[in-house]
């Protein structure tokens, strides 16, 4: 059995979770890997509390039960720090990437981290920076990259592009840019360890 | 071989396309929206020849369905739960009509309680409407088997049901093989209709009384008995052309294994899992994989297991006989006639949509080591995931 | 006639002769006859319209010319409605 990298994304409903771990795991897929991305299964709703997943792998992927131990947790938004088991089941060599202003060393003492790695990126400023409006996915996409190491910028970019060009059918070519800004400068100002 | 990142929905919704067929009239229903969703838009975009139907309810959707069946056209649809329920009347019709349709379905719990969540009351509910019965068990599976439903079900003539389970697989993205559309077209061949209204004045679904109704029964009877050599060889046929195989039953490292699980779609792939690192723990367990519920393959099942000394069954809904699932009791009477049986325990599982995973399934196997030394079952029908 | 096994019928239950429904005499269950006045009749094709069952013969001249007894159940229908009572019925005697 090949193993299985496991993410694991928090969000809000309309933060883009669930279209981040789409076009994480199609990334992937062009890297030749095996993916699986779903969202926790449920009514959407605009600001509850969501879940979206992503099991990679080099071979085919057959496990179809919930993700309980990520290897690594993305937090969209910080205020789901207090709401939400953000750490549960993170695996003990586990990595979390959280979407806010404070410092990895806070963080890992406020979430109780001991051997965790954890990362921190401003990707609401970023997003409001490049697309007038927080939309953190794409940047936290460009930070979950750079961390895991799974795509390089080139190819995730290039791929995005590709997506984001049949999702929008050739309009919105500002929208396209901001977000490929977003992965560029999220990738780029990732910090933590 | 193009490779997409596909949902389950999204992939049946490709094979769809790739099918082009003539006539689909439909409903959409959670969480089988966007395999409808999506076909209206390659309507809309004129990627299909395809008449689509936009119905009012899943009633009309397989009533126009079956019309355009009878009329001679190569026709689809898809639905789930309540949906596929409130297309019961129509599906002893079309089966009885001999019409060949294809339903590309998703599994979901049927209300009440109101669910949207993965289990197989629906699709075991309609097990006796007289459609062949498909279990997917992730989107590969469902794009495949999509395109050889055409074929099966253009030679038995008899309407076809494939189905994905509910999030599951339908909304979870995963690596697809897709095939090129001239290959799709040159598998499943020019339509097949067992009449056509346009060719000859007959008349379609007429009353049938005492004379000849039970007549008309038994000959349905007959190509649901006549279907497994039809859906081997169809199956055969893909795995020479494409290279992935199918067929009624998978069986998964049955090979010296004591005790078999058996289970219907997404939980196979998870029970894989549980089975290797059960297999590397030196527990003899293998999987069966039961992908065609109907015709249930009574004669194949008693081969494969008469000689094991135990099989756990994994029943992703019930049957209200208080005898356990459908899979258990079909199975348990299929045995009926081995010389030796293997000692049987039917577990229900994941309805509504709880999840099952590597444990318990692992677990399952682990107290068949102890029915397995005991040689007695204490517990016929027991219960995965449940508070007691 | 004997009946087809299942092995002989056409499958999905269709009828492949066209107008077989003409083969199914509907006149033996007839416990009243129509009779008809020739000498009455102005051939306003009343009765025509009102007969369920098609039983009343109509000419290509679009004249009145009888009733098709293989097929009239004799409800009385004609007798009922006809303007110039040209239609009585009487006790059938079999
Ligand atoms: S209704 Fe009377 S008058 Fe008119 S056509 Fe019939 S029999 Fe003749
Ligand atoms: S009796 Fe009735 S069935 Fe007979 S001809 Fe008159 S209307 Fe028709």
């Amino acid at each position: 059995m090949e193993k299985i990298f496991e993410v694991r994304w928090h969000g809000r409903g309309g933060q883009g979770a669930k279209t981040a771990a789409i076009l994480f795991g199609d990334a992937a897929m062009s890297t030749g890997k095996y993916l699986q991305a779903f969202p926790e299964y449920g009514p959407e709703r605009m600001g509850a509390p969501v879940q979206a997943f992503n099991r990679l792998s080099d071979s085919k992927i057959t496990l179809h039960c919930g993700v309980k131990e990520p290897d690594v947790v993305v937090v969209l938004d910080p205020t789901l720090l207090e709401s939400q088991p953000v750490t549960k089941g993170l695996k003990s060599d586990g990595t979390i990437i959280i979407n806010t202003l404070l410092e990895s060393k806070e963080l890992r003492k406020k979430l109780n981290l001991a051997t965790q790695k954890v990362f921190t990126i401003n990707a609401s400023g970023i997003s409001r920076d490049t697309l007038g409006r927080e939309l953190p996915n794409t940047p936290m996409l460009g930070a979950l990259a750079k961390v895991t190491e799974i795509i390089g910028l080139e190819d995730l970019i290039a791929y995005t592009k590709k997506k984001l060009v049949k999702k929008f059918r050739g309009k919105g070519s500002g929208v396209i840019e901001g977000n490929l800004e977003s992965i560029k400068r999220a990738y780029n100002s990732v910090r933590g360890g | 071989m193009p490779i997409r990142a596909l949902t389950g929905n999204e992939a049946m919704a490709e094979a769809m396309r790739q099918i082009n067929p003539d006539v689909v009239a439909a409903y959409p229903i959670t969480p089988a929206t966007e395999i409808v969703q999506l076909f209206a838009s390659f309507v809309a975009d004129g990627l299909v020849d395809t008449e689509f139907v936009p119905v009012e309810s899943e009633h009309s959707a397989i009533a126009a369905c079956t019309g355009a069946a009878a009329a001679g056209a190569r026709v689809m649809t898809s639905t789930a739960s309540q949906g596929l329920a409130l297309m019961h009347e129509i599906l002893y019709i079309a089966a009885g009509l001999r019409a060949p349709i294809v339903i590309c379905e998703v599994n979901r719990s049927m209300s009440s309680p109101i669910n949207i969540h993965c289990d197989h009351s629906d699709t075991m509910g309609s097990r006796e409407a007289g459609w062949i019965q498909i279990f997917a068990e992730d989107a590969q599976d469902a794009y495949d088997l999509t395109i050889q439903a055409i074929r099966i079900s253009e030679e038995v003539l008899l309407p076809v049901i494939v189905s994905t389970d509910a999030f599951i697989i339908s909304h979870s993205m995963q690596r697809v093989d897709i095939l090129e559309d001239n290959e799709v077209q040159k598998f499943i061949g020019p339509h097949k209709s067992p009449y056509s209204l346009f060719e000859k004045t007959i008349t379609i679904g007429p009353l049938d009384l005492q004379d000849y109704f039970f007549e008309h029964k038994r000959q349905q009877i007959d190509a649901m008995w006549k279907s497994p050599q039809i859906i081997e060889k169809v199956a055969k046929e893909f795995a020479t052309k494409f290279g992935r195989t199918y067929g009624f039953l998978e069986q998964y490292r049955m090979e010296g294994a004591e005790q078999v699980i058996i289970a219907c779609g997404s939980t196979c792939g998870t029970a894989r899992v549980a089975i290797d690192t059960l297999r590397e723990k030196g527990i003899k367990v293998g999987l069966l994989n039961l992908r065609v519920m109907r015709p249930f393959p009574h004669a194949k099942l008693l081969e494969l297991l008469k000689s094991f000394k135990l099989v756990s069954i994994l029943d992703r809904s019930v049957t209200m006989s208080t005898m356990g699932g459908p899979v258990y009791v079909e199975l348990r009477s299929a045995l009926y006639d081995a010389p030796e049986r293997p000692l049987l325990v039917d577990y229900i599982y994941g309805l509504g949509g709880r999840d099952i995973d590597v444990e318990q399934i692992m677990d399952v196997a682990l107290k068949g080591e102890q029915i397995i030394k005991k040689n007695k079952v204490e517990k016929p029908v027991d219960y995965i995931g449940l508070r007691e | 006639m004997a009946l087809s096994s299942w092995k002989e019928l056409p499958i999905g239950t269709i009828i492949t002769k066209p107008g077989s429904a003409r083969e199914f005499k509907t006149g033996d269950w007839r416990s009243q006859r129509p009779i008809w006045d020739p000498e009455k009749c102005i051939h306003c094709l009343i009765c025509f319209i009102y007969c369920p069952d098609s039983s009343i013969k109509v000419n290509s001249e679009g004249k009145m010319t009888g009733i098709d007894l293989d097929y009239c159940k004799g409800c009385g229908i004609c007798e009922e409605e006809c303007p110039k009572q040209a239609i009585h019925m009487e006790i059938e005697k079999r």
